[in-house]
Protein backbone atom coordinates (compact mmCIF):
# COMPACT_ATOMS: atom_id res chain seq x y z
CA UNK A 1 0.00 0.00 0.00
CA UNK A 2 2.61 2.31 1.12
CA UNK A 3 4.60 1.34 -2.17
CA UNK A 4 1.90 2.01 -4.19
CA UNK A 5 0.96 5.44 -3.09
CA UNK A 6 4.84 6.12 -2.81
CA UNK A 7 5.23 5.29 -6.65
CA UNK A 8 1.86 7.06 -7.39
CA UNK A 9 3.04 10.17 -5.88
CA UNK A 10 6.48 9.80 -7.63
CA UNK A 11 4.68 9.86 -10.76
CA UNK A 12 2.15 12.79 -9.99
CA UNK A 13 5.20 14.88 -9.25
CA UNK A 14 7.26 13.45 -12.52
CA UNK A 15 4.30 14.61 -14.78
CA UNK A 16 1.64 11.87 -16.52
CA UNK A 17 2.36 11.88 -19.79
CA UNK A 18 2.47 9.07 -21.68
CA UNK A 19 6.65 9.24 -21.65
CA UNK A 20 6.40 8.80 -18.02
CA UNK A 21 6.48 5.07 -16.86
CA UNK A 22 3.02 3.86 -16.19
CA UNK A 23 -0.35 4.14 -17.80
CA UNK A 24 -2.61 6.76 -17.00
CA UNK A 25 -6.40 6.85 -17.22
CA UNK A 26 -8.28 10.29 -16.57
CA UNK A 27 -12.11 10.67 -17.17
CA UNK A 28 -15.23 9.69 -15.68
CA UNK A 29 -16.23 10.83 -12.19
CA UNK A 30 -18.80 7.91 -12.25
CA UNK A 31 -16.00 5.26 -13.48
CA UNK A 32 -13.61 6.81 -11.01
CA UNK A 33 -13.98 4.56 -8.12
CA UNK A 34 -14.34 1.42 -10.69
CA UNK A 35 -10.67 2.69 -12.18
CA UNK A 36 -9.35 3.00 -8.69
CA UNK A 37 -10.16 -0.56 -8.47
CA UNK A 38 -8.54 -1.41 -11.37
CA UNK A 39 -5.53 -0.21 -10.99
CA UNK A 40 -5.06 -1.53 -6.92
CA UNK A 41 -5.96 -5.03 -7.99
CA UNK A 42 -3.79 -4.72 -11.50
CA UNK A 43 -0.92 -3.87 -9.31
CA UNK A 44 -1.60 -6.68 -7.11
CA UNK A 45 -1.06 -9.08 -9.64
CA UNK A 46 1.32 -6.79 -11.77
CA UNK A 47 3.85 -4.97 -9.22
CA UNK A 48 6.10 -3.59 -12.06
CA UNK A 49 3.08 -1.90 -13.65
CA UNK A 50 1.95 1.90 -12.56
CA UNK A 51 -1.33 3.05 -13.33
CA UNK A 52 -2.50 6.49 -12.54
CA UNK A 53 -6.14 7.33 -12.20
CA UNK A 54 -7.42 10.50 -12.21
CA UNK A 55 -10.73 12.16 -12.26
CA UNK A 56 -12.54 15.32 -14.00
CA UNK A 57 -15.41 14.43 -15.48
CA UNK A 58 -15.40 12.23 -19.12
CA UNK A 59 -15.09 15.94 -21.01
CA UNK A 60 -11.83 16.44 -18.86
CA UNK A 61 -10.71 13.22 -20.21
CA UNK A 62 -11.19 13.49 -23.73
CA UNK A 63 -9.80 16.48 -23.95
CA UNK A 64 -6.73 14.90 -22.47
CA UNK A 65 -7.10 11.93 -24.77
CA UNK A 66 -7.26 14.87 -27.55
CA UNK A 67 -3.86 16.97 -26.41
CA UNK A 68 -2.22 14.14 -25.95
CA UNK A 69 -2.01 14.53 -22.08
CA UNK A 70 -3.10 10.60 -21.06
CA UNK A 71 -3.42 7.19 -23.20
CA UNK A 72 -6.39 5.90 -21.77
CA UNK A 73 -9.68 7.98 -21.17
CA UNK A 74 -12.79 6.97 -19.26
CA UNK A 75 -15.92 7.95 -20.82
CA UNK A 76 -19.46 7.25 -19.01
CA UNK A 77 -21.15 8.48 -22.51
CA UNK A 78 -19.71 7.99 -25.77
CA UNK A 79 -17.86 10.38 -27.70
CA UNK A 80 -19.19 13.01 -30.06
CA UNK A 81 -18.33 13.17 -34.06
CA UNK A 82 -16.49 16.52 -33.00
CA UNK A 83 -14.09 14.55 -30.40
CA UNK A 84 -13.39 11.89 -33.07
CA UNK A 85 -12.91 14.21 -35.93
CA UNK A 86 -10.36 16.29 -32.87
CA UNK A 87 -8.37 13.07 -32.36
CA UNK A 88 -8.38 12.37 -36.01
CA UNK A 89 -6.77 15.71 -36.30
CA UNK A 90 -5.04 16.20 -33.58
CA UNK A 91 -3.43 12.53 -32.93
CA UNK A 92 -3.08 11.78 -36.38
CA UNK A 93 -5.24 8.42 -34.72
CA UNK A 94 -8.77 6.79 -35.17
CA UNK A 95 -10.25 6.44 -31.81
CA UNK A 96 -10.93 2.90 -30.68
CA UNK A 97 -13.78 2.32 -27.96
CA UNK A 98 -14.02 -0.01 -25.59
CA UNK A 99 -17.12 -1.12 -23.69
CA UNK A 100 -16.15 -2.25 -20.36
CA UNK A 101 -19.44 -2.43 -18.29
CA UNK A 102 -22.73 -0.91 -18.01
CA UNK A 103 -24.16 1.05 -15.32
CA UNK A 104 -28.01 2.21 -14.57
CA UNK A 105 -28.37 5.80 -14.24
CA UNK A 106 -30.51 6.50 -11.11
CA UNK A 107 -33.02 9.19 -9.98
CA UNK A 108 -32.41 10.30 -6.42
CA UNK A 109 -34.71 11.72 -4.12
CA UNK A 110 -35.07 12.00 -0.92
CA UNK A 111 -35.79 9.39 1.71
CA UNK A 112 -38.95 11.26 3.21
CA UNK A 113 -40.36 11.96 -0.78
CA UNK A 114 -43.60 9.90 -0.91
CA UNK A 115 -42.78 9.62 -4.36
CA UNK A 116 -41.76 6.14 -5.98
CA UNK A 117 -41.82 6.14 -9.59
CA UNK A 118 -41.58 8.57 -12.21
CA UNK A 119 -42.12 8.59 -16.47
CA UNK A 120 -39.13 9.38 -18.68
CA UNK A 121 -41.47 12.26 -19.69
CA UNK A 122 -42.55 13.53 -16.68
CA UNK A 123 -38.36 13.26 -16.08
CA UNK A 124 -37.76 15.71 -19.17
CA UNK A 125 -40.66 18.01 -18.33
CA UNK A 126 -38.55 18.74 -14.82
CA UNK A 127 -35.31 18.89 -16.04
CA UNK A 128 -36.02 20.00 -19.67
CA UNK A 129 -35.81 23.09 -21.09
CA UNK A 130 -39.75 24.75 -21.10
CA UNK A 131 -40.40 22.30 -19.13
CA UNK A 132 -43.88 22.74 -17.11
CA UNK A 133 -43.25 20.51 -13.95
CA UNK A 134 -41.14 22.82 -11.43
CA UNK A 135 -43.50 21.68 -7.96
CA UNK A 136 -43.96 18.77 -6.71
CA UNK A 137 -47.82 19.28 -6.06
CA UNK A 138 -47.92 19.10 -9.94
CA UNK A 139 -46.57 15.08 -9.18
CA UNK A 140 -48.87 14.83 -6.66
CA UNK A 141 -46.99 15.14 -3.71
CA UNK A 142 -48.16 17.07 -0.84
CA UNK A 143 -45.42 19.54 0.07
CA UNK A 144 -45.65 19.65 3.13
CA UNK A 145 -44.32 16.47 3.65
CA UNK A 146 -41.47 17.70 2.08
CA UNK A 147 -40.69 21.25 3.71
CA UNK A 148 -40.93 23.38 0.14
CA UNK A 149 -42.82 22.56 -2.84
CA UNK A 150 -39.77 23.69 -5.18
CA UNK A 151 -38.27 20.63 -7.45
CA UNK A 152 -35.07 21.86 -6.43
CA UNK A 153 -32.80 20.40 -9.97
CA UNK A 154 -29.48 18.71 -8.76
CA UNK A 155 -27.34 18.01 -11.62
CA UNK A 156 -24.07 17.49 -12.88
CA UNK A 157 -21.25 19.99 -14.43
CA UNK A 158 -21.47 20.08 -18.21
CA UNK A 159 -17.63 18.27 -18.39
CA UNK A 160 -19.41 15.00 -16.90
CA UNK A 161 -20.59 12.35 -19.21
CA UNK A 162 -23.63 11.50 -16.92
CA UNK A 163 -24.77 14.83 -17.53
CA UNK A 164 -24.57 14.71 -21.46
CA UNK A 165 -26.09 10.64 -21.23
CA UNK A 166 -28.82 11.76 -19.16
CA UNK A 167 -29.82 14.55 -21.36
CA UNK A 168 -29.54 12.49 -24.16
CA UNK A 169 -31.77 9.40 -22.47
CA UNK A 170 -34.25 11.77 -20.78
CA UNK A 171 -34.74 14.70 -23.08
CA UNK A 172 -33.87 13.49 -26.13
CA UNK A 173 -31.09 15.17 -28.88
CA UNK A 174 -33.07 17.90 -29.69
CA UNK A 175 -34.19 19.37 -26.05
CA UNK A 176 -31.25 20.66 -23.72
CA UNK A 177 -31.77 21.32 -19.72
CA UNK A 178 -33.53 23.95 -17.93
CA UNK A 179 -31.41 26.61 -16.77
CA UNK A 180 -30.92 27.01 -12.91
CA UNK A 181 -30.08 23.33 -11.53
CA UNK A 182 -27.35 23.10 -8.75
CA UNK A 183 -24.94 21.90 -11.00
CA UNK A 184 -22.58 19.55 -8.78
CA UNK A 185 -18.98 18.53 -9.48
CA UNK A 186 -18.96 14.72 -8.63
CA UNK A 187 -21.32 12.06 -8.55
CA UNK A 188 -20.98 11.90 -4.92
CA UNK A 189 -21.58 15.19 -4.51
CA UNK A 190 -25.62 15.26 -6.15
CA UNK A 191 -26.68 12.46 -3.86
CA UNK A 192 -25.19 14.04 -0.46
CA UNK A 193 -26.91 17.26 -1.75
CA UNK A 194 -30.41 15.27 -2.21
CA UNK A 195 -29.52 13.46 1.16
CA UNK A 196 -29.53 16.98 2.88
CA UNK A 197 -32.54 18.52 0.68
CA UNK A 198 -35.79 17.19 1.31
CA UNK A 199 -37.72 18.80 -2.17
CA UNK A 200 -34.70 17.51 -4.13
CA UNK A 201 -34.30 15.69 -6.90
CA UNK A 202 -30.88 14.19 -8.60
CA UNK A 203 -29.39 11.48 -10.75
CA UNK A 204 -25.86 9.56 -10.35
CA UNK A 205 -24.86 6.07 -11.05
CA UNK A 206 -26.78 3.11 -9.52
CA UNK A 207 -23.65 2.57 -7.59
CA UNK A 208 -23.54 6.13 -5.40
CA UNK A 209 -26.80 5.24 -3.49
CA UNK A 210 -26.20 6.46 0.64
CA UNK A 211 -28.65 6.49 3.49
CA UNK A 212 -31.24 9.22 3.01
CA UNK A 213 -31.56 8.90 -0.61
CA UNK A 214 -33.96 6.27 -2.43
CA UNK A 215 -33.95 5.79 -6.06
CA UNK A 216 -36.87 6.17 -8.13
CA UNK A 217 -38.22 3.34 -10.56
CA UNK A 218 -38.59 4.44 -14.11
CA UNK A 219 -41.33 3.74 -16.40
CA UNK A 220 -41.18 4.24 -19.83
CA UNK A 221 -44.28 6.22 -20.25
CA UNK A 222 -46.68 7.70 -17.86
CA UNK A 223 -49.32 4.88 -17.60
CA UNK A 224 -46.19 2.37 -17.50
CA UNK A 225 -44.99 0.21 -14.43
CA UNK A 226 -41.59 1.54 -13.13
CA UNK A 227 -38.69 -0.62 -13.39
CA UNK A 228 -36.16 -0.25 -10.38
CA UNK A 229 -32.38 0.59 -11.08
CA UNK A 230 -30.96 -2.82 -10.53
CA UNK A 231 -28.29 -5.40 -11.53
CA UNK A 232 -30.36 -7.70 -12.91
CA UNK A 233 -32.56 -5.04 -14.67
CA UNK A 234 -29.96 -3.73 -15.77
CA UNK A 235 -28.94 -6.88 -17.23
CA UNK A 236 -31.99 -7.12 -19.22
CA UNK A 237 -32.25 -6.24 -23.04
CA UNK A 238 -35.98 -6.10 -23.38
CA UNK A 239 -38.07 -5.04 -20.46
CA UNK A 240 -34.65 -3.54 -18.84
CA UNK A 241 -34.33 -0.61 -16.37
CA UNK A 242 -34.66 2.00 -19.28
CA UNK A 243 -31.75 4.78 -18.49
CA UNK A 244 -28.93 2.14 -18.52
CA UNK A 245 -25.48 3.13 -20.71
CA UNK A 246 -22.32 1.49 -21.52
CA UNK A 247 -19.35 2.73 -19.39
CA UNK A 248 -15.98 3.03 -22.00
CA UNK A 249 -12.45 3.62 -21.88
CA UNK A 250 -11.14 5.28 -25.05
CA UNK A 251 -7.53 5.21 -26.84
CA UNK A 252 -6.11 7.12 -29.63
CA UNK A 253 -5.33 4.79 -32.28
CA UNK A 254 -4.22 0.81 -31.19
CA UNK A 255 -3.18 0.69 -27.67
CA UNK A 256 1.02 0.54 -26.55
CA UNK A 257 2.15 -2.33 -24.99
CA UNK A 258 1.66 -1.69 -21.55
CA UNK A 259 -2.11 0.26 -21.83
CA UNK A 260 -2.95 -2.82 -24.12
CA UNK A 261 -1.83 -5.33 -21.39
CA UNK A 262 -4.02 -3.36 -18.66
CA UNK A 263 -6.72 -3.43 -21.49
CA UNK A 264 -6.61 -7.01 -21.87
CA UNK A 265 -6.70 -7.94 -18.28
CA UNK A 266 -9.53 -5.12 -17.68
CA UNK A 267 -12.05 -7.01 -20.11
CA UNK A 268 -11.16 -10.30 -18.86
CA UNK A 269 -12.02 -12.14 -15.93
CA UNK A 270 -10.08 -10.75 -13.03
CA UNK A 271 -11.35 -6.68 -14.51
CA UNK A 272 -14.68 -7.80 -14.83
CA UNK A 273 -14.70 -9.33 -11.13
CA UNK A 274 -13.87 -5.84 -9.66
CA UNK A 275 -17.05 -4.23 -11.97
CA UNK A 276 -19.14 -6.88 -10.55
CA UNK A 277 -17.85 -5.91 -6.62
CA UNK A 278 -17.95 -2.68 -7.19
CA UNK A 279 -22.18 -3.08 -8.13
CA UNK A 280 -22.05 -2.71 -11.84
CA UNK A 281 -23.25 -4.60 -14.73
CA UNK A 282 -19.92 -7.27 -16.31
CA UNK A 283 -19.79 -6.86 -20.40
CA UNK A 284 -20.89 -10.24 -21.92
CA UNK A 285 -19.11 -13.26 -21.21
CA UNK A 286 -19.02 -12.54 -17.81
CA UNK A 287 -22.54 -12.15 -16.48
CA UNK B 1 38.17 45.90 4.52
CA UNK B 2 34.69 45.90 5.08
CA UNK B 3 34.15 49.45 3.21
CA UNK B 4 35.65 48.55 0.13
CA UNK B 5 33.11 45.30 0.50
CA UNK B 6 29.91 47.14 0.91
CA UNK B 7 31.16 50.09 -1.99
CA UNK B 8 31.45 46.99 -4.44
CA UNK B 9 27.82 45.08 -3.46
CA UNK B 10 26.20 48.49 -3.73
CA UNK B 11 25.30 48.66 -7.31
CA UNK B 12 24.55 44.99 -7.54
CA UNK B 13 22.37 45.93 -4.75
CA UNK B 14 20.80 47.90 -5.98
CA UNK B 15 20.86 46.47 -9.50
CA UNK B 16 18.92 43.91 -7.61
CA UNK B 17 16.38 45.34 -5.96
CA UNK B 18 15.39 47.12 -9.17
CA UNK B 19 15.20 43.81 -11.17
CA UNK B 20 12.49 42.56 -8.59
CA UNK B 21 10.23 45.93 -9.01
CA UNK B 22 10.37 45.89 -12.56
CA UNK B 23 9.77 42.14 -12.34
CA UNK B 24 6.89 42.53 -10.40
CA UNK B 25 5.35 44.90 -13.53
CA UNK B 26 6.29 42.94 -16.21
CA UNK B 27 4.65 39.66 -14.10
CA UNK B 28 1.42 41.15 -14.31
CA UNK B 29 1.82 42.24 -18.01
CA UNK B 30 2.34 39.29 -19.03
CA UNK B 31 -0.58 37.84 -17.32
CA UNK B 32 -2.69 39.95 -18.88
CA UNK B 33 -0.99 39.12 -21.97
CA UNK B 34 -1.31 35.48 -22.02
CA UNK B 35 -5.11 35.69 -21.68
CA UNK B 36 -5.68 38.21 -23.76
CA UNK B 37 -4.11 35.93 -26.58
CA UNK B 38 -5.66 33.07 -25.92
CA UNK B 39 -8.75 34.84 -26.26
CA UNK B 40 -8.19 37.41 -29.09
CA UNK B 41 -9.24 34.84 -31.65
CA UNK B 42 -12.93 34.85 -30.26
CA UNK B 43 -12.70 38.61 -29.77
CA UNK B 44 -12.60 39.15 -33.53
CA UNK B 45 -15.80 38.87 -34.90
CA UNK B 46 -16.20 34.96 -33.80
CA UNK B 47 -18.35 36.01 -30.23
CA UNK B 48 -21.58 37.72 -30.67
CA UNK B 49 -20.75 40.54 -28.16
CA UNK B 50 -24.30 41.59 -27.34
CA UNK B 51 -25.29 38.09 -26.67
CA UNK B 52 -22.21 37.36 -24.48
CA UNK B 53 -23.34 40.11 -22.21
CA UNK B 54 -27.11 40.29 -22.06
CA UNK B 55 -28.04 36.85 -22.61
CA UNK B 56 -28.03 34.45 -19.54
CA UNK B 57 -28.14 31.04 -21.91
CA UNK B 58 -24.36 29.60 -20.45
CA UNK B 59 -24.54 26.34 -22.58
CA UNK B 60 -21.08 25.94 -24.36
CA UNK B 61 -21.79 22.05 -25.00
CA UNK B 62 -25.11 22.58 -26.60
CA UNK B 63 -25.71 20.60 -29.90
CA UNK B 64 -25.42 22.44 -32.79
CA UNK B 65 -24.74 25.39 -31.65
CA UNK B 66 -23.13 26.35 -28.27
CA UNK B 67 -24.68 29.35 -26.67
CA UNK B 68 -22.79 31.76 -24.93
CA UNK B 69 -24.10 34.01 -22.67
CA UNK B 70 -22.61 35.33 -19.71
CA UNK B 71 -25.63 37.72 -18.06
CA UNK B 72 -26.76 35.21 -15.30
CA UNK B 73 -22.96 34.63 -14.31
CA UNK B 74 -22.03 38.35 -14.31
CA UNK B 75 -25.37 39.62 -12.17
CA UNK B 76 -23.76 35.97 -9.79
CA UNK B 77 -20.49 37.80 -9.66
CA UNK B 78 -21.20 41.18 -9.09
CA UNK B 79 -24.23 40.25 -6.39
CA UNK B 80 -22.53 37.99 -4.38
CA UNK B 81 -19.28 40.53 -4.03
CA UNK B 82 -21.99 43.28 -3.59
CA UNK B 83 -23.58 41.41 -0.68
CA UNK B 84 -20.78 40.28 0.65
CA UNK B 85 -18.84 44.02 0.85
CA UNK B 86 -22.20 45.34 2.62
CA UNK B 87 -21.51 42.49 5.37
CA UNK B 88 -17.55 43.07 5.45
CA UNK B 89 -16.93 46.68 5.09
CA UNK B 90 -18.72 47.31 8.39
CA UNK B 91 -17.89 44.41 10.14
CA UNK B 92 -14.38 44.74 9.14
CA UNK B 93 -13.93 48.46 9.41
CA UNK B 94 -15.77 48.39 12.92
CA UNK B 95 -13.58 45.96 14.19
CA UNK B 96 -10.36 47.52 12.51
CA UNK B 97 -11.69 50.62 14.45
CA UNK B 98 -12.03 48.80 18.09
CA UNK B 99 -8.64 47.26 17.63
CA UNK B 100 -6.25 50.37 17.02
CA UNK B 101 -8.63 52.73 19.14
CA UNK B 102 -10.95 50.71 22.06
CA UNK B 103 -8.98 47.95 22.96
CA UNK B 104 -5.49 47.88 24.85
CA UNK B 105 -2.80 45.65 25.63
CA UNK B 106 -3.59 41.80 25.71
CA UNK B 107 -7.13 42.48 24.16
CA UNK B 108 -5.53 43.81 20.91
CA UNK B 109 -2.78 41.14 20.47
CA UNK B 110 -5.02 38.18 21.10
CA UNK B 111 -7.98 39.58 18.52
CA UNK B 112 -4.61 40.49 15.98
CA UNK B 113 -3.53 36.80 16.29
CA UNK B 114 -7.42 35.66 15.86
CA UNK B 115 -8.12 37.92 13.02
CA UNK B 116 -4.43 37.03 11.17
CA UNK B 117 -6.08 33.21 12.00
CA UNK B 118 -9.73 33.91 10.29
CA UNK B 119 -6.88 35.10 6.90
CA UNK B 120 -4.79 32.00 6.88
CA UNK B 121 -8.01 29.70 6.35
CA UNK B 122 -7.71 28.53 2.82
CA UNK B 123 -10.96 29.04 0.74
CA UNK B 124 -11.66 25.73 0.06
CA UNK B 125 -11.77 25.01 3.78
CA UNK B 126 -14.18 27.71 3.49
CA UNK B 127 -16.43 26.52 0.43
CA UNK B 128 -16.72 23.41 3.16
CA UNK B 129 -17.97 25.75 5.40
CA UNK B 130 -20.47 26.90 3.19
CA UNK B 131 -21.41 23.64 1.99
CA UNK B 132 -21.92 21.92 5.28
CA UNK B 133 -22.58 23.95 8.19
CA UNK B 134 -23.90 27.41 7.24
CA UNK B 135 -26.12 25.29 3.92
CA UNK B 136 -28.14 23.41 7.04
CA UNK B 137 -28.27 26.39 9.24
CA UNK B 138 -29.66 28.85 6.66
CA UNK B 139 -32.09 25.97 5.73
CA UNK B 140 -33.74 25.84 9.37
CA UNK B 141 -33.43 29.69 9.92
CA UNK B 142 -34.94 30.76 6.56
CA UNK B 143 -36.99 27.90 5.18
CA UNK B 144 -35.19 27.72 2.11
CA UNK B 145 -35.28 24.98 -0.29
CA UNK B 146 -31.66 24.78 -0.38
CA UNK B 147 -28.84 25.76 1.77
CA UNK B 148 -26.61 26.63 -0.70
CA UNK B 149 -27.11 29.68 -2.37
CA UNK B 150 -26.06 34.14 -2.65
CA UNK B 151 -26.93 34.26 0.71
CA UNK B 152 -24.48 31.54 1.97
CA UNK B 153 -22.15 32.47 -0.74
CA UNK B 154 -21.99 36.19 0.60
CA UNK B 155 -21.73 35.55 3.94
CA UNK B 156 -18.63 33.09 3.11
CA UNK B 157 -17.16 35.65 0.90
CA UNK B 158 -17.77 38.45 3.63
CA UNK B 159 -16.03 36.10 6.78
CA UNK B 160 -13.15 35.80 3.66
CA UNK B 161 -12.54 39.73 3.49
CA UNK B 162 -13.05 40.85 7.12
CA UNK B 163 -9.29 40.21 7.97
CA UNK B 164 -7.84 42.15 4.97
CA UNK B 165 -10.05 44.75 5.54
CA UNK B 166 -9.07 44.69 9.52
CA UNK B 167 -5.41 44.43 8.54
CA UNK B 168 -4.83 46.97 5.93
CA UNK B 169 -7.59 49.32 7.90
CA UNK B 170 -6.34 48.85 11.17
CA UNK B 171 -2.53 49.88 9.91
CA UNK B 172 -4.46 52.67 8.21
CA UNK B 173 -5.72 54.24 11.58
CA UNK B 174 -2.47 53.42 13.46
CA UNK B 175 -0.59 55.46 11.07
CA UNK B 176 -2.71 58.73 11.93
CA UNK B 177 -0.42 60.57 14.34
CA UNK B 178 -1.23 60.56 17.76
CA UNK B 179 -1.52 64.82 17.35
CA UNK B 180 -4.38 64.21 16.08
CA UNK B 181 -6.03 62.44 18.61
CA UNK B 182 -4.58 64.89 21.32
CA UNK B 183 -5.47 67.72 19.58
CA UNK B 184 -9.34 66.60 19.55
CA UNK B 185 -9.46 65.37 23.03
CA UNK B 186 -8.21 68.57 23.96
CA UNK B 187 -11.19 70.27 22.44
CA UNK B 188 -13.48 67.95 24.10
CA UNK B 189 -14.50 65.45 21.48
CA UNK B 190 -15.84 62.20 22.49
CA UNK B 191 -13.87 58.89 22.00
CA UNK B 192 -16.57 57.54 19.23
CA UNK B 193 -16.42 61.70 17.62
CA UNK B 194 -12.70 60.96 17.52
CA UNK B 195 -12.64 58.26 15.19
CA UNK B 196 -15.77 59.77 13.12
CA UNK B 197 -14.40 63.44 12.75
CA UNK B 198 -11.04 62.88 12.80
CA UNK B 199 -9.44 59.60 12.34
CA UNK B 200 -12.12 59.13 9.37
CA UNK B 201 -10.98 61.79 7.17
CA UNK B 202 -7.69 61.39 8.32
CA UNK B 203 -7.10 57.88 7.14
CA UNK B 204 -9.49 58.24 4.31
CA UNK B 205 -6.89 56.76 1.73
CA UNK B 206 -5.82 53.49 3.69
CA UNK B 207 -9.45 52.82 4.69
CA UNK B 208 -10.33 52.89 1.02
CA UNK B 209 -7.39 50.98 0.40
CA UNK B 210 -8.47 48.45 2.73
CA UNK B 211 -11.78 48.27 1.18
CA UNK B 212 -10.14 47.98 -2.62
CA UNK B 213 -8.24 45.01 -1.42
CA UNK B 214 -11.42 43.02 0.21
CA UNK B 215 -13.14 43.72 -2.67
CA UNK B 216 -10.67 41.98 -5.24
CA UNK B 217 -10.59 39.53 -2.90
CA UNK B 218 -14.31 38.62 -3.18
CA UNK B 219 -14.44 39.48 -6.73
CA UNK B 220 -11.61 36.98 -7.36
CA UNK B 221 -12.37 34.32 -5.18
CA UNK B 222 -13.27 31.05 -7.01
CA UNK B 223 -13.52 28.14 -4.96
CA UNK B 224 -15.59 28.88 -2.05
CA UNK B 225 -17.92 30.42 -4.07
CA UNK B 226 -17.92 27.16 -6.33
CA UNK B 227 -19.07 24.87 -3.47
CA UNK B 228 -21.18 27.83 -1.19
CA UNK B 229 -23.39 29.36 -4.17
CA UNK B 230 -24.82 26.39 -5.41
CA UNK B 231 -23.07 26.72 -8.84
CA UNK B 232 -26.05 27.07 -10.76
CA UNK B 233 -26.75 28.97 -13.99
CA UNK B 234 -30.01 31.41 -13.38
CA UNK B 235 -30.44 35.50 -12.74
CA UNK B 236 -31.51 35.16 -8.70
CA UNK B 237 -34.92 36.82 -7.65
CA UNK B 238 -33.76 36.49 -3.74
CA UNK B 239 -31.34 35.91 -1.74
CA UNK B 240 -32.21 31.99 -1.02
CA UNK B 241 -31.62 31.31 -5.31
CA UNK B 242 -28.37 29.56 -6.10
CA UNK B 243 -26.18 31.44 -8.14
CA UNK B 244 -23.24 31.09 -10.37
CA UNK B 245 -19.83 33.60 -10.58
CA UNK B 246 -17.59 34.23 -13.48
CA UNK B 247 -15.01 32.19 -11.47
CA UNK B 248 -16.36 29.72 -10.67
CA UNK B 249 -17.09 28.84 -14.12
CA UNK B 250 -13.84 28.77 -15.31
CA UNK B 251 -12.48 26.87 -12.30
CA UNK B 252 -15.35 24.27 -13.42
CA UNK B 253 -14.85 24.21 -17.30
CA UNK B 254 -11.59 24.60 -18.37
CA UNK B 255 -10.26 21.17 -17.59
CA UNK B 256 -12.85 19.55 -20.17
CA UNK B 257 -12.44 22.63 -22.87
CA UNK B 258 -10.21 21.23 -25.45
CA UNK B 259 -6.71 24.21 -25.97
CA UNK B 260 -7.77 26.06 -28.63
CA UNK B 261 -11.44 25.31 -29.13
CA UNK B 262 -14.10 28.10 -29.04
CA UNK B 263 -15.22 27.03 -25.36
CA UNK B 264 -11.97 27.59 -24.27
CA UNK B 265 -10.88 30.81 -25.51
CA UNK B 266 -14.55 32.23 -24.38
CA UNK B 267 -13.53 31.05 -21.08
CA UNK B 268 -10.40 33.35 -21.37
CA UNK B 269 -12.76 36.07 -22.73
CA UNK B 270 -14.35 35.33 -19.30
CA UNK B 271 -11.12 35.83 -17.31
CA UNK B 272 -10.88 39.07 -19.09
CA UNK B 273 -14.17 39.98 -17.56
CA UNK B 274 -13.11 39.42 -14.20
CA UNK B 275 -9.88 41.43 -15.24
CA UNK B 276 -11.67 44.31 -16.39
CA UNK B 277 -14.12 44.35 -13.70
CA UNK B 278 -10.76 44.22 -10.87
CA UNK B 279 -9.83 47.31 -12.96
CA UNK B 280 -13.15 48.91 -12.95
CA UNK B 281 -12.84 48.84 -8.64
CA UNK B 282 -9.72 50.06 -8.44
CA UNK B 283 -9.94 53.01 -11.26
CA UNK B 284 -12.91 54.14 -9.32
CA UNK B 285 -11.22 54.29 -6.40
CA UNK B 286 -8.08 56.17 -7.57
CA UNK B 287 -10.53 58.57 -8.66
CA UNK B 288 -12.07 58.91 -5.42
CA UNK B 289 -9.18 58.71 -3.59
CA UNK B 290 -8.17 61.63 -6.16
CA UNK B 291 -11.38 63.54 -5.57
CA UNK B 292 -10.90 63.43 -1.57
CA UNK B 293 -7.83 64.73 -2.01
CA UNK B 294 -8.43 67.80 -4.23
CA UNK B 295 -11.40 68.54 -1.85
CA UNK B 296 -9.22 68.67 0.90
CA UNK B 297 -6.57 70.97 -0.92
CA UNK B 298 -8.89 73.40 -1.87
Amino acid sequence: MGWSAGSLLLCVMVGCSPAAEGVCVEGSDTMVNLAQGWAENYHATHPEAIVQISGGGTGVGIASLIDGNCEIASASRKMKDKEVERVRTKRHEEPMEYIVGYDALAVYVHKDNPLDSISIEELAEVYGEGGRITRWSQLGIDPKLLHNDTIIRVSRQNSSGTYVYFREAVMGKTRDYKLGSIDQNGSVDVVALVANTPSAIGYSGMGYSMPGVKMLKISKHKAGVGIAPTVENAKKREGGYPITRPLLLYTAGPPKEKAKQLLDWILDKPGQKVVVELGYVPVAPYE
Amino acid sequence: MLQLVLDRTEPAVEWLIRLCGWSAILLVFGIFFFVFREALPMLSGKLNLTEFFTSPQWRPTAEPEPHYGILALLVGTLSVTGLAMLMAVPLGLGAAVYISEFSSGRMREILKVLIELLAAIPSVVWGFIGYMVLGPIIIRLTGAPVGVNLLNGSIILALMSVPIIVSVGEDALKAVPDSYREAALSLGASRWEIVYRVLFPAAKNGLLAAVLLGVGRAIGETMAVLMATGHAIQIPHSLLDPIRTLTATIAAELGEAVQGEPHYRVLFVIGLVVFVLTFIVNLTADLVVKGIHNERAA
